[in-house]
C-alpha cells in the first residue's frame, strides 16, 4: 500500500511505532524534581553564609543532617526518590536550624527522623501531614534540649570548631570548656538586652546556622517567589502578620515589647516564612487558604515569643498550622465557575 | 452593572502553552486532489450518528447523501466524492474507536462536478427555513466538538437571544484552521454572519479573535457591513480563550450558570469556520463535504494549510504534505490540547477534524509522574476554578461519587491542569475517565 512508507519514519519493517496518549500532549517545562532542584541551589548562598559566620562547623553540622535524610530516604523511600531532590532540601533545612556545636550524631539522627517519621511513614513525597525538617527538629529538641540550646559565642580563629561536633555516638556534647552567647530572641527574653538592626540584617548574631541573615533569606526567596516556585502569598501574610501584631504591641509599650523590625528579622521567622512554611506539600492549596494559614502562623509565633516560655516559636507555629492545613483546604474551596457563591444561595 | 468595571479582555486563570503558529499561519490554503479512496463515519457529529442508506455496489455521485439523520439532534453525511461504494463497515475513527462507515473508492476519471443545487437559496428564506436547510447540508460546528449547528439557531422560546458570538479564539496551539480562513474568506464569514443573525433574529454580533492574529483582525475589520452591528474584540493570548463559557464570560461578562446552555445568558455562539460554512452551503448550494484542516508540527515534512473532502485518510493527507520526518512519533487530531492522538493512518479526517499535528519523538516521549506536591498550580490555571489536585487524589481512590460532590461535572476537559502539573499526573485523562464513570453509574439508575 502507497503511504509515507518505510522512509517516512511511521514504519520501522513492518512494525508501526506511533506514540499513542491521552491529551494534552504538550506538557509546561516546570517539574516536580526541577522545582526541588532549583530549591536545593538557593540553599547553596545561605549554607555559604553559614560557614562565613560559623566556620567549618556549619559544614559539618548541615553535612551530618543531609547525610541522614538522604540515606533514610535511599534505604526506606521509594527507589530513586533521592534523585528527586526532596530529601537533600528536607536534610540541609534541617541542619540551618541547629546550633553551630552540635554533634554531628544528633543531626544525622534528627535529619533520619525527620524524613522516616516525617515523611516515609505518611507514604513519601507529597502525602507528609509535617514539614520533614521541622519534625525531626522537633525531636532533637524533646531528646537533647541541652545541645540544641547550647548558641557558641564567637570565636577568635574562625577555623576552629564551634562545639563538640564530633562527640561519639550516643554521648552528650562536652559542653564545659565552650563560651556561648545568647541569641537575639533569649537575650531579649531572658536578660531584657536588644540586637542592633542591622546585626540582624546581615547576620551578625549568635543563633541557629541559618536563621541569621535576614536579608539574604528575603532576597532568594522573591526569587523563589518570582519563578512561582514558591506561593508568595504565604510569607508575605506571615510577615505582614508579625509586623502589625507586634507593632500594636509595640504601640502600646514599647519598653515591654521589642520592635517590629526586631520581630521580622530576629531568630527563625524569615526561614520559617521563606522556606518551611512555603513547603508545597504541607500548606493549604487553595489561594485563600494561603493566606488564613500564613496569618495564623504569624499570630502563633508572636504569641509564643512574647507570652510563651520559649524564647522563639516560628517551629511550633509552622507545626500547628500544618495540623490545620487539611481543615484550611475544606473551607476554602473555590467557589466553582457558573455557581452561585455559598452566602449567595444561603440568602437566595 | 458594577462587573463591567472589570471587564477584561481575558478569563481568570488559563496556561500558555508555546503558541506554534508560525509553522502554518502564513500559508496560503490549497486545495487537496481527491484520494483513491474515502472513509465516511456516520458519527461525525455530537448527537445520534446517521443511519446509512447506500449498499456496497452502488454508484454514488459527489454530495450524494449516503448517511441519514437520525432525529433532530444528528445531521445527514454526504460523501465528498463520486464513486462506487465499496463498504458498510467498521472503520477506525479520529476518537480511538471503531464507527460504522461508507467506504467508497472514488471514480478516478469523474469530473466531480458539482451537484444541482440541493440547499436553497438563502434570500426570502424565513428562519425555520434556514434552520431546515442548515440541517439537511449536514453542517456542524467546525472548531473541534461538531455539535450540529442547526439547534444551535433554534433557542427555545423562553430563552431570547440577543447576540452571536462568533468564535475566532482558535486558542489551540499549531492550528490555523480559523485564522487562514479568516485571512482568506473575510467576505464569506461576514456573510455567514449576516444569515445567522437572521435566522436567529438578533441585532448584535461579535467576533473574538485573539490578538496573534493581527492580519485576520484587520480583514474582519475592513469588511464590517455597514448595515449590521458587528464587531471585531481582539482577545489576549490564553488558553482555553476559545472555550464557549470563556468566550461568552469575556463578551459579556456574565457566566453560563453550571449545566445550563450559553442560551441562557441569551447568547449563541458559532466558531468561525461553521459561519464560513453556512455562507459557502448557501452560496453554492453544495452541502459539507469539504473542510480546511491544518497539517503542522515539526513531525511533518511540508507543514500545510489543507481544503480536504471530507472523509480522505490520514495517510493520503500526509503523503500531500511530503510526509513524516525520520523523528515524527505522534500524530494528533485537533490540537495538542484536546486532541487524540492516533495509531492508525486509515484514519479518516471528518467534519470536525481542525488539524493534524505530528509531533517529534522528544516532544511525545511520555513524562515521568511524580506523586502530587499539592503547589496549587492546577487550581490556579483551571478556568472554571475547580481543584484538581483533589479531583486528583478523588479519581486515584476511584472515589467517583465524591468526585461529583466536587463539580467534575463542570470540568471541560481543556487540559490546563495537566499541562502545568509538575508531577505530571495525567488529570485531565482521570476525570475524563471519572465522568465516563459517573454517567454509566446514571444510565443504569434510570434504567433501573
Amino acid at each position: 500500500m502507497s503511504g509515507p512508507g518505510r522512509s517516512s519514519g511511521t514504519t520501522r519493517g513492518e512494525e508501526t511505532l506511533l506514540r499513542i496518549a491521552a491529551s494534552p500532549h504538550v506538557h509546561s517545562p516546570h517539574s516536580t524534581p526541577r522545582i526541588m532542584w532549583t530549591v536545593n541551589a538557593t540553599l547553596v548562598p545561605l549554607v555559604a553564609a553559614a560557614v562565613y559566620w560559623f566556620g567549618p562547623s556549619a559544614l559539618l553540622v548541615i553535612g551530618a543532617s543531609t547525610a541522614g535524610a538522604v540515606v533514610t530516604e535511599r534505604v526506606f523511600g521509594q527507589p530513586g526518590a533521592v534523585k528527586d531532590g526532596s530529601a537533600i532540601i528536607t536534610g540541609v533545612l534541617l541542619g540551618l536550624i541547629l546550633p553551630a556545636g552540635f554533634p554531628m550524631w544528633m543531626a544525622f539522627v534528627g535529619g533520619a527522623f525527620g524524613i522516616g517519621f516525617g515523611k516515609l511513614i505518611f507514604g513519601g513525597l507529597g502525602q507528609n501531614v509535617f514539614n520533614p525538617a521541622l519534625l525531626g527538629r522537633a525531636f532533637l529538641q524533646a531528646a537533647f534540649p541541652i545541645a540544641i540550646t547550647t548558641w557558641p559565642a564567637r570565636q577568635a580563629s574562625w577555623w576552629a570548631l564551634r562545639g563538640d561536633n564530633f562527640a561519639l555516638p550516643l554521648m552528650s556534647p562536652n559542653t564545659v570548656d565552650l563560651v556561648t552567647a545568647a541569641t537575639p530572641l533569649g537575650a531579649w527574653k531572658f536578660e531584657g538586652t536588644g540586637t542592633e538592626v542591622l546585626d540582624l540584617l546581615i547576620g551578625r548574631t549568635g543563633g541557629s546556622l541559618g536563621e541569621t541573615s535576614g536579608l539574604l533569606i528575603l532576597v532568594l526567596g522573591i526569587f523563589l517567589a518570582v519563578k512561582k516556585y514558591l506561593d508568595w502569598r504565604i510569607p508575605t501574610s506571615i510577615l505582614l502578620t508579625v509586623a502589625v501584631f507586634s507593632g500594636l504591641l509595640f504601640l502600646i509599650d514599647g519598653s515591654r515589647f521589642p520592635s517590629p523590625l526586631f520581630m521580622l528579622f530576629a531568630g527563625g521567622l524569615m526561614l520559617g516564612a521563606v522556606y518551611m512554611a512555603t513547603d508545597m506539600v504541607t500548606s493549604p492549596v487553595t489561594p485563600r487558604g494561603a493566606w488564613i494559614y500564613g496569618i495564623g502562623i504569624g499570630l502563633l509565633v508572636v504569641l509564643i515569643r512574647v507570652w510563651g516560655g520559649l524564647p522563639e516559636g516560628v517551629m511550633y507555629a509552622i507545626l500547628l498550622m500544618n495540623a490545620m492545613v487539611p481543615f484550611i483546604n475544606r473551607a476554602t474551596q473555590p467557589r466553582v465557575f457558573g455557581h452561585e457563591r455559598k452566602r449567595e444561595e444561603a440568602t437566595a | 452593572m458594577l462587573s463591567d468595571l472589570f471587564r477584561s479582555d481575558t478569563f481568570r486563570h488559563g496556561v500558555h502553552p508555546p503558541e506554534r503558529k508560525s509553522y502554518t499561519d502564513s500559508i496560503k490554503i490549497r486545495r487537496m486532489p481527491f484520494p483513491d479512496q474515502i472513509v465516511l463515519p456516520m458519527r461525525q457529529h455530537a448527537g445520534r450518528p446517521a443511519i446509512p442508506l447506500v449498499k456496497p455496489g452502488e454508484r454514488v455521485e459527489r454530495a450524494d447523501k449516503v448517511g441519514e439523520a437520525d432525529g433532530f439532534i444528528s445531521v445527514p453525511i454526504h460523501t465528498s466524492a463520486a464513486g462506487t461504494v465499496r463498504d458498510v463497515t467498521l472503520w477506525p475513527h479520529p476518537d480511538g474507536s471503531m464507527a460504522e462507515s461508507v467506504v467508497i473508492e472514488v471514480d478516478r476519471w469523474s469530473p466531480q462536478v458539482p451537484r444541482p443545487r440541493i440547499v436553497a437559496q438563502w434570500e426570502g428564506l424565513e428562519p425555520d427555513q434556514v434552520v431546515k436547510e442548515v440541517q439537511k447540508a449536514g453542517v456542524v460546528g467546525l472548531g473541534g466538538a461538531a455539535f450540529p449547528t442547526h439547534v444551535k439557531l433554534l433557542p427555545p422560546k423562553d430563552m431570547p437571544v440577543h447576540t452571536l458570538i462568533v468564535n475566532g479564539a482558535e486558542c489551540e496551539p499549531y492550528l490555523t484552521t480559523d485564522h487562514r480562513t479568516m485571512v482568506e474568506f473575510p467576505e464569506r464569514v461576514q456573510f455567514g454572519i449576516r444569515i445567522m443573525m437572521k435566522a436567529l433574529g438578533v441585532e448584535k454580533a461579535i467576533i473574538g479573535v485573539e490578538k496573534n492574529k493581527p492580519d485576520a483582525i484587520e480583514r474582519l475589520r475592513d469588511t464590517l457591513p455597514d448595515d449590521l452591528d458587528v464587531t471585531v474584540l481582539p482577545l489576549t493570548v490564553k488558553y482555553p480563550q476559545g472555550a464557549e463559557k470563556m468566550l461568552i464570560e469575556v463578551v459579556t461578562g456574565s457566566e453560563v450558570p453550571s449545566g445550563k446552555l450559553p442560551m441562557n445568558v441569551g447568547v449563541v455562539v458559532q466558531n468561525v469556520g461553521s459561519i464560513a460554512c453556512i455562507a459557502e452551503i448557501f452560496d453554492t448550494g453544495q452541502p459539507l463535504i469539504e473542510r480546511v484542516v491544518t497539517v503542522t508540527g515539526p513531525g511533518i515534512r511540508r507543514p500545510s494549510n489543507l481544503l480536504i473532502p471530507v472523509g480522505t485518510k490520514l495517510r493520503d493527507v500526509l503523503e500531500f504534505c511530503d510526509g513524516l520526518t525520520d523523528d515524527a512519533s505522534q500524530i494528533i487530531f485537533g490540537g495538542p490540547m484536546m486532541g487524540a492522538a492516533t495509531p492508525d493512518l486509515d484514519t479518516p479526517l471528518i467534519k470536525g477534524t481542525t488539524g493534524v499535528v505530528v509531533l517529534t519523538e522528544a516532544q511525545a516521549r511520555p513524562p515521568t509522574v511524580y506523586p502530587c506536591i499539592h503547589c496549587g498550580r492546577c487550581l490556579e490555571s483551571c478556568p472554571v476554578f475547580l481543584n484538581p489536585s483533589l479531583l486528583g487524589s478523588l479519581a486515584q481512590a476511584g472515589r467517583y461519587e465524591e468526585m461529583e460532590d466536587s463539580h467534575l461535572m463542570d470540568c471541560m476537559l481543556c487540559g490546563s491542569c495537566s499541562y502545568v502539573c509538575p508531577s505530571h499526573i495525567p488529570l485531565s485523562q482521570m476525570f475524563a475517565l471519572g465522568k465516563n464513570m459517573l454517567r454509566r453509574v446514571k444510565s443504569k439508575e434510570s434504567a433501573a
